[in-house]
């Protein structure tokens, strides 16, 4: 065979698969980032519930003001951010671009929100002598566990807002789609899914009475 | 429903379960302050909150729009492992009844 021939030998075009679930790889690859998620968010509460159901002596220190109070407006403005989160994906998927960065970046500026309330609670909290392993109130582990779960959670809080900015900024120059605004809007809802675990286990079961 | 069918739909049923998410966070509150207390607090404070994150997923993440083959390599196997951390529990209950430096 000459060189020509080598130079110009042609393949076969690939043959893709269709994907077994329907939806772009992108999407499942989030979908089982977020299990993977929810599966570490897991063994966290239950080494949490491990350690407070082997203490005798475990702080019950959130009193209805202001901390259960704290804890219902963070709820309130996380499980609207998620509302947002889906006009904006909405808005993305009919085409209305504006409208899809619009509600995306109130979507962030709720979590910002989410993230200051939370960080003022942390202030009071080790203002009242509340550190890793010790506090005023009882076992020296509600600190560390407190604080690892409500830390971890605070960290997919701003790692999303840092998402949703830059995939908003991103779909604003035409560097993403709408799947892109879809698939970080699933993201969000999940941090919100897990904030509904962390405020029974964590504060409800822990009021001050 | 497709993406683009779902895009241009109402909205009614997204804010319905807003407020019903919303409600049973109330219901949890409620729940913190009455009598109960440990296991029953635990397992109605779970109840509502499986309650709150299945709605979240299946509404919200659109999981219910789904196909079904995707919810089924989804949402057993996580269920799965998250049963399988049950196992700590017999050892959690030796520290609190077997700890040798019981104040």
């Amino acid at each position: 065979m000459s060189e020509a021939g080598l130079a110009v030998e042609v393949h076969a075009p690939a043959i893709m698969e269709e994907s077994p679930f329907a939806i772009p790889s992108k999407k499942l690859v989030m979908w089982l980032f977020i299990i993977s998620d929810a599966v570490t968010f897991g063994a966290m509460l239950f080494a949490y519930g491990y350690v407070k159901n082997a203490s005798p002596d475990w702080p019950e220190p959130f009193r209805f003001s202001p901390s259960i109070l704290n804890a219902m407006l963070m709820t309130f403005i996380l499980v609207s951010s998620s509302l947002t989160m889906l006009m904006a994906t909405r808005a993305a998927k009919s085409g209305d671009k504006a409208g899809g960065i619009r509600w995306t970046f109130i979507t962030v500026a709720g979590g910002v929100l989410f993230a200051l309330l939370h960080l003022n609670e942390w202030r009071g909290l080790i203002g009242e002598g509340v550190r890793l392993f010790q506090n005023p109130w009882g076992s020296p582990m509600f600190g560390a566990t407190f604080f690892a779960i409500t830390g971890l959670h605070l960290t997919h809080v701003v790692g999303g807002v840092i998402a949703l900015t830059v995939v908003a900024l991103g779909y604003k120059r035409g560097r993403y789609n709408s799947d892109d605004i879809e698939i970080w809007s699933l993201y969000w809802h999940f941090v919100d899914l897990v904030w509904m675990f962390v405020v029974p286990m964590v504060y409800l079961l822990n009021v001050a009475r | 429903m497709s993406t683009a069918e779902r895009a241009n739909g109402s909205l009614k049923k997204e804010i319905i379960v807003y407020v019903c998410i919303l409600a049973l966070s109330g219901l949890q509150i409620v729940f913190a302050y009455q009598h109960a207390h440990g296991a029953q607090l635990l397992v109605r404070m779970l109840a509502v909150a499986l309650i709150q994150a299945g709605l979240g997923v299946m509404y919200f993440m659109h999981l219910l729009d789904e196909r079904k083959n995707l919810r089924l390599a989804l949402i057993p196997a996580t269920i799965f492992v998250l049963l399988m951390m049950n196992m700590i529990w017999s050892d959690s209950f030796r520290l609190l009844h077997m700890r040798p430096f019981v104040k």
